[in-house]
Formats: structure tokens, C-alpha cells, sequence
């Protein structure tokens, strides 16, 4: 498996913007089982800070599944554990002085599906503030303008933001996902499949999103479609039966993988 | 059909026998549609008559009164049964205090808390069972703990009686409420850093409460008109209630009462009381089906 180091000195377009720490996010011989079936076999992957890391790979390949331990999601379901650690910022996140409700407000998420709450669109995005305890108007309100304005939401929204959030489009419903997930103002994003359910014209507006979002989050998407990876991703990680068989800078990904199997995945023989 | 592969190219080149096969499915086909309309017809039948009837007899001793005053003596004219009314008011309102609370919140415990343990197998099951229980048995229940133990027939005995005969229902209804909650406002709401109270205060229970009202409005509906649970329990009394510890009228008592004794009015006040029981009935379940239906 090839290594960071091996590719610093790549220079590539997609990796000129570089900030913070290499290892802000950092995995380390990680497996996790569902019951008694393993998902995921020895992960080790550093995800750097301020930057878009694209998963990818075929369907059941447990992109998601890494995706959702980085804020424990998958503790909500019956009968998992894992072994291995997965540090953020050097710290585990599987610590038992890790509040999971603290972690979980320090690395949000946006779903496949946009799923904004049946309440109006200005609750939807307070609604991490309010379940913090904030009451403060003027603090809520500023809130929701920060959030929709960072989510490129506002100007369509700004007349309405008492109506449903159930009346907007497909495309606008993600935006304030997006919107309600940095309203925390969290560390990192993860984001699973955001357009998979989006038309071309909203997939595009939700990618120029992620590629500003980056200035301020770490962004972790998880995607089926390898031209977006390629459009917004600065890193890929190609996994394949729960292993990590490749990650590096997403453009030497693309055009010179090491490995055969992430050379066939990319131009489509498999998956 | 052996021969399927040459003619599928050519679909509309049928042989005779083909031809009198389309022609017995359409006939089929129409005579079932037939039959399906005329029984649907024939389930409006027994509401409809119901509904004639009580309106024919009821209508006639309908009056402002009939709700204000006591009910006349034996062999006596005029009077009322406001009494009764409040009655079945009153003991309705007790039963849903205790059976929506216990109702709701079990429903929370086996739906959000511990969906596959083995107390919430153990609780649907059991609510499962308790639909099935047959009003008499509810009433001989409440009469054995409340009156027995109290010594006296009472609106709260009554009001145990219903709320036993409630609970099933709510508890059911909102479990399949919260069920229909979809797992993705759960799943955004963790994702947000929300706990499970939270999530279930913010986020489920006002998706699920239109479901939830409609469910207890038809355990109202229900509990209001059955009279054996309260014959063991409220009894039935002549005059207006002055406590929750004393024997108490309600609508279905007085009609069961009044429809067995050989005088004329009273007979009449019965039919009366029928059409006030069904009117309330009645809205109770539209208000169920209409004003608590989901929005989007």
C-alpha cells in the first residue's frame, strides 16, 4: 500500500491547497464487526485537516461503515464492535471520557437522503442550539444566517424561513442538511452519498459547497460517483471487500493507481 | 402455450379458443368487480339503518332540557339526563388520565428504548391479548379491586374499568405511530448531538402525535358506549354527583335501564339518550379520522 510519503512530492492541482495537520483524523489497524460478520479488515488511513477525502468504491465495500464510526453513528445499531482505534486530533474518539454527544457535535454529518425535520426551515437549522440550550434570539437568529449563508442556501430562503423545510427542493432540502450540520460549527464533516438522490444542476451546486467548505472543515465524503470524487476531493480512498486497497492524493488515483484493482474499479471493468 | 415463441412477435393474432378465453376473463373479471361493489354497498347497510332508527326515535324528545334536567321517576313525565351525560364525561376523563399516559409512555419504552427486549415482546403481546378481553370481564376487574376493596360503587371504579379497556388500544396505536416515524429524523438528529430524550421530545413525538390523538379518540369513542363495565362499577344514580366516591350515571347505563321498563317515556328517553350517545360517538371518531390526519 503505498504511503504518504511516498507522494508528497507529487505535486497535483487538487493538492495545492494544504493546511493543518496531516493526521488530524487518524485510523489505526481498525476492524469492525456487524454481529459476527467482519466490515471492515485493519484500517490504517490519516485523514489531514482541512481537507476533502473522498470514499469510494462498490456497494457494500464499508466505505459507510468507516464513514459512520468517525462520529459513532453505528453505535445505534445492535450487535457491533470493533477492535483498532481511531484517534481525532490525537485523541480516541472510543475514550471513555468521549461523550458521544460531544463527539458527535464536533463531527457532524450530512446523509444520504436529505432528512431536514418536518418544522420549519429556521428550526431545522437551530435545532443543534437548541437541543444545547440556547434561547438567545438574537444568537439563534444569527445562527441561521451564518448557517444558511456557509450552506449558499440563504438568498433562496431568506423570505421564508418560518415555512416547512418539506417544501423545498430536493436539491435546496441537502443545502440546509448542510446548513443544519455547520450550524454546530463542528470539525469535520461527514458527508454519505450527498447527491446520490440530487439532479446534475443541485450535485453541482452542492459540490462548489464542499469545495469552499474545506477553507473551514475537514470533509469526508463518501460517494458512487468517481467524477465527483475526482471534481471536489483532494484525497481518495479506494476500499474494496472492507479493506483500504489504495489511498492517495485523488488525482494519482485517477490517472496512476498503484494497485490493480483500484486501476479496474475506476475504469469501470467491476463494481 | 408451447407455441409462445412464434406468436409473441405477433400480438394481436389470436386463435378462436384464445378469443373465448379474453372473453370468460372479462366476464370474470366484471362479476367480481360486481360482487365487490355490492358488499361494499351492503357494509353501509347496518350504520345507515342504526342511524335511521335512532334519529326516527330519539329526534322527537330532543330538546334543551333533556340535557339539563334529572331523569323523571318511574311512570313519571318530562325531566332529563344531564346527569348521565356528565357522567360519561366524567369517567371517560379518568380512564384516558390513567390509560393515555400509561398507554403513551409504555409505547415510547417499547418502540424507542428497547424495540427487540424481551418486557417489549412481553407488552405487545399482552396489549395483543387485552384487545380480545371482553368489556364484562374489565367491569368484574375494576369491581374487584377498586369497589370491593372502596366498598362502594364509584365514577373512579368506573373510570378504572374504561381505562383497562382503553389501554390496549392507545398503546397499540401509538406504537405503530411511533413506528411510522421515519428513522431518518432519528438518525439527523443523533448525527446532530442530540441524546434520546431529546430526539424522542423534539423530533418523534410531534411527528407521531397526530397519530397518537387519533388512536386515543378511538379509544374514547369506544369506552363510551360500553355499558358492562359500568354496571359493576359506577352502578347508576338518580340524581347529579356531588364526588368521584359515589355511584354515578352515565348514558349507556340509563339506556340499558330505561329500555327495560314498561313505561312509554322512559322508553322514549332512551332512544333519546341513544341518539346523544351516537351523536358523541360519532363526532369523536371524525374528529380522529379528520382533525389529527398527518399534514404532509
Amino acid at each position: 500500500m503505498p504511503t504518504l510519503a511516498e507522494h508528497a512530492s507529487q505535486s497535483t492541482p487538487a493538492a495545492v491547497h494544504e493546511s493543518g495537520r496531516a493526521d488530524f483524523i487518524s485510523v489505526r489497524d481498525f476492524n469492525f464487526f456487524y454481529g459476527k460478520k467482519q466490515a471492515l479488515f485493519d484500517i490504517n488511513m490519516d485523514i489531514p485537516e482541512k481537507q476533502v477525502t473522498a470514499f469510494i468504491g462498490p456497494s457494500g465495500c464499508g466505505k459507510s461503515t468507516l464513514l459512520r464510526n468517525f462520529n459513532r453513528m453505528n453505535e445505534l445499531i445492535e450487535g457491533v464492535h470493533h477492535s483498532g482505534e481511531i484517534q481525532l486530533v490525537g485523541k480516541s474518539i472510543f475514550d471513555r471520557n468521549v461523550e458521544v454527544i460531544a463527539l458527535r457535535r464536533t463531527i457532524g454529518m450530512v446523509f444520504q437522503k436529505s432528512n431536514p425535520f418536518p418544522k420549519s426551515i429556521y428550526e431545522n437549522v437551530v435545532y443543534a442550539l437548541r437541543i444545547s440550550g440556547q434561547t438567545k434570539k438574537s444568537l439563534l437568529d444569527d445562527c441561521v444566517e451564518r448557517s444558511l449563508r456557509g450552506a449558499a442556501l440563504w438568498d433562496e430562503v431568506k423570505d421564508r424561513l418560518h415555512e416547512s423545510a418539506l417544501g423545498l427542493s430536493g436539491g435546496q432540502m441537502q443545502r440546509l442538511c448542510i446548513a443544519r450540520a455547520i450550524a454546530n460549527r463542528p470539525k469535520v464533516l461527514l458527508m454519505d452519498e450527498p447527491c446520490s438522490a440530487l439532479d446534475p444542476i443541485a450535485t453541482v451546486k452542492v459540490e462548489e459547497l464542499i469545495r469552499e467548505l474545506k477553507q473551514e472543515f475537514t470533509i469526508i465524503i463518501v460517494t458512487h460517483n468517481m467524477q465527483q470524487a475526482t471534481r471536489c476531493s483532494d484525497r481518495t480512498a479506494f476500499f474494496y471487500l472492507g479493506k483500504l486497497v489504495e489511498y492517495d492524493n485523488t488525482h494519482k488515483i485517477f490517472s496512476n493507481p498503484s494497485e490493480k484493482k483500484t486501476e479496474d474499479y475506476i475504469t469501470g471493468r467491476f463494481g | 402455450m408451447d407455441n409462445i415463441g412464434t406468436h409473441s412477435l405477433d400480438f394481436f393474432k389470436t386463435d378462436k379458443h384464445e378469443a373465448s378465453r379474453a372473453l370468460s376473463r372479462s366476464l370474470q373479471n366484471r362479476f367480481l368487480t360486481l360482487l365487490c361493489i355490492a358488499l361494499s354497498l351492503a357494509t353501509l347497510v347496518p350504520l345507515v339503518s342504526i342511524v335511521i332508527l335512532v334519529l326516527k326515535n330519539g329526534l322527537p324528545l330532543l330538546s334543551l332540557h333533556i340535557f339539563t334536567e334529572l331523569p323523571p321517576a318511574a311512570g313519571m313525565a318530562g325531566g332529563g339526563f344531564g346527569n348521565a351525560i356528565i357522567g360519561t364525561l366524567v369517567m371517560v376523563g379518568i380512564a384516558l388520565a390513567i390509560a393515555a399516559p400509561v398507554g403513551i409512555l409504555s409505547a415510547i419504552y417499547i418502540n424507542e428504548y428497547a424495540p427487540i427486549s424481551r418486557l417489549a415482546k412481553t407488552v405487545r403481546l399482552v396489549a395483543k391479548l387485552l384487545t380480545g378481553i371482553p368489556s364484562i370481564i374489565c367491569g368484574v376487574f375494576a369491581f374487584a379491586i377498586v369497589v370491593m376493596r372502596t366498598g362502594y360503587f364509584s365514577a373512579y371504579a368506573g373510570g378504572v374499568a374504561l381505562a383497562v379497556l382503553m389501554l390496549p388500544t392507545i398503546l397499540l396505536t401509538a406504537e405503530q405511530a411511533l413506528t411510522g416515524v421515519q428513522s431518518a429524523y432519528r438518525e439527523a438528529s443523533y448525527g446532530l448531538g442530540a441524546t434520546r430524550f431529546q430526539t424522542i421530545i423534539r423530533v418523534v413525538l410531534p411527528d407521531a402525535l397526530p397519530a397518537i390523538m387519533t388512536g386515543i379518540m378511538l379509544a374514547v369513542a369506544r369506552a363510551a358506549g360500553e355499558t358492562a363495565p359500568l354496571i359493576f362499577t359506577a352502578l347508576f344514580s338518580q340524581y347529579w354527583a356531588n364526588s368521584l366516591s359515589e355511584p354515578t350515571a352515565s348514558l349507556s347505563v340509563l339506556i340499558y335501564n330505561f329500555s327495560t321498563v314498561p313505561f312509554p317515556h322512559q322508553i322514549q328517553m332512551a332512544w333519546t339518550a341513544s341518539l346523544v350517545l351516537v351523536a358523541f360517538v360519532t363526532a369523536a371518531n371524525i374528529i380522529a379520522q379528520t382533525a389529527f390526519s398527518r399534514k404532509h
